[in-house]
């Protein structure tokens, strides 16, 4: 079971800001089941086949640019977290 | 009304004037949008010139209409820079002292224009993520407006900041990570809580729109002028996006000339933005952190990609001046000019040398930069870098020895 947070920018098309998605291995499995589920998503966070720069993924609380990408490997228990890029500063 | 509502700097989409800083069609940042017509017809020199002597003389270019929560911050010391010009070999730098703010550093334009905006939307507390010189500037102005702040910096930066943050009330999280780590934690905190302004998360389209003030000052203090070139400092890039905005803005109203200003970026060695210019790639954000200058410290830098392509387009460079050149830069600073900068501004006076010594820079162009910080907030990383002082028994004698 992996634990998924949303910004609350994408609750127009999730409805809820914390979902659970179970049988994933990967970060890219991950959002393909999740584009499954909310094709919408796929087509505002997809910008010419990469993930738009504006959303940055973590996992357990570190982004994926540092782990292994799309392929990080993900297991029981982890928390994915989706956050707007554009703060700080 | 001046502010028509906010728009995605990406795909312009429209949205209401609220605490809202990411689009929802592609997740772009949003910006402030005004009517001109408005501002046009009540903004003039003289107006400006009779205001008050802070950035609140801006007020009608501004997102707030409230009464401004203001420790008068804005129009600082504007210096001729006659003697480090001279071993430059400039004759018409300018220099804007931000380090004496009311909190000593650059981030009190921007925060009081995002607090006064958090007063207005009636929030409940405030907060923010901050390598340092915002915390200190939040704590001071939310003191002030009377609110609770919640304030997240990375573990590790100057104590000095943290005590000036901690003074005013603030609560202080310093989070184990870098910067982005408590920039993160901050926007995750700013997502359960809508009712707080986070000044550089929820309410970041305001408050990013106080730099601009840097720019009309700039305007004013040169008569009504844009300068050939500009310096800037940066973090996160919002800074420069800002200041070339605030030039738009003037030439937009008819205040100056329309002119192609340069605009040149200094990192500390190594960091995103800069290494995206000089290599020609996009902007790619870096985990490690290896730098004396915290207060530029941001690895995963928000505004990078905007500030690189100000940059290339005005046909400036970008610069990224080892810690070591800063440490000398900060010193070149204070023995010609009597200004203790803090490490920021010592990246930018490096990063200046360099443009002149690369021949970026011509020598009669009039170029200004900003010095953003107080030299006292950062003294700690130039101790090992000074002459020790000399000890002695209180006898002319032995002082007469000193000096033979």
């Amino acid at each position: 079971m992996i634990k998924v947070k949303f910004p609350s920018v994408f609750t127009q098309i999730t409805k809820e800001r914390k979902v659970e998605v179970e049988n994933v291995g990967t970060v890219r499995e991950l959002l393909d089941k999740l584009f499954e589920k909310y094709p919408q998503l796929k087509e505002r966070l997809i910008k010419d086949g990469e993930i738009t720069p504006f959303i940055n993924i973590f996992v357990n609380g570190e982004d994926i640019r540092y782990l292994k990408g799309l392929d990080t490997e993900l297991k029981d228990g982890d928390e994915v977290t989706f956050i707007p890029a554009i703060s700080g500063g | 009304m001046k502010v028509i509502g906010l728009k995605c700097r990406i795909c312009g989409k429209e949205f209401p004037a609220e605490a809202l800083y990411t689009c929802d069609n592609c997740f772009g940042p949003l910006e402030v949008v005004y009517d001109w017509e408005w501002i046009k017809e009540n903004v003039s020199k003289e107006k400006i010139e009779k205001g008050p002597k802070t950035l609140w003389r801006y007020k009608d270019f501004l997102p707030v209409d409230a009464k401004p929560v203001d420790l008068g911050a804005g129009y600082t010391r504007f210096i001729k820079a006659e003697n480090l010009g001279e071993v430059l070999g400039l004759k018409n730098l300018y220099l804007i002292d931000d380090s004496t703010n009311p909190t000593y550093s650059f981030k009190d334009r921007v925060v009081s224009v995002a607090v006064t905006k958090a007063k207005e939307f009636g929030m409940k507390a405030l907060g923010c993520a901050s390598t340092g010189n915002l915390a200190g500037s939040l704590a001071a102005h939310a003191a002030k407006a009377k609110m609770p702040a919640y304030i997240f910096v990375p573990a590790g930066i100057e104590k000095n900041k943290i005590i000036q943050a901690l003074v005013h009330g603030a609560k202080v999280i310093e989070v184990e990570g870098t910067y982005d780590d408590a920039n993160r934690l901050a926007t995750e905190v700013a997502e359960e809580h809508p009712d707080w302004g986070f000044v550089n998360i929820n309410l970041r389209p305001y408050y990013a729109e106080g730099s601009k003030t840097l720019a009309y000052e700039t305007a004013e203090r040169l008569g009504w002028e844009l300068p050939d070139q500009v310096v800037v400092p940066m973090a996160s890039g919002a800074l420069l996006c800002a200041i070339h905005r605030g030039f738009k803005d003037l030439v937009r109203v008819g205040l100056v000339d329309e002119k192609d200003v340069i605009f040149n970026g200094c990192q500390p060695e190594g960091f995103p933005i800069v290494r995206a210019v000089k290599e020609g790639k996009p902007v790619t954000p870096i985990r490690e952190i290896k730098t004396i200058v915290h207060s530029l410290a941001i690895g995963n830098p928000a505004d990078g990609i905007f500030a690189k392509e100000i940059i290339e387009k005005s046909g400036g460079y970008a610069e990224d001046p080892s810690d070591l050149e800063v440490i000398e830069a900060v010193k070149l600073l204070a023995k010609t000019e009597g200004i203790f900068t803090e490490l920021a501004g010592g990246v930018t006076v490096a990063g200046l040398r360099r443009l002149v010594e690369d021949g970026r820079i011509d020598k009669s162009d009039v170029v200004v930069i900003y010095l953003t910080g107080n030299g006292l907030k950062t003294s700690e990383a130039l101790v090992d870098y000074l002459e020790t002082t000399v000890r002695i028994k209180p006898r002319l004698e032995e002082f007469e020895e000193v000096v033979a």
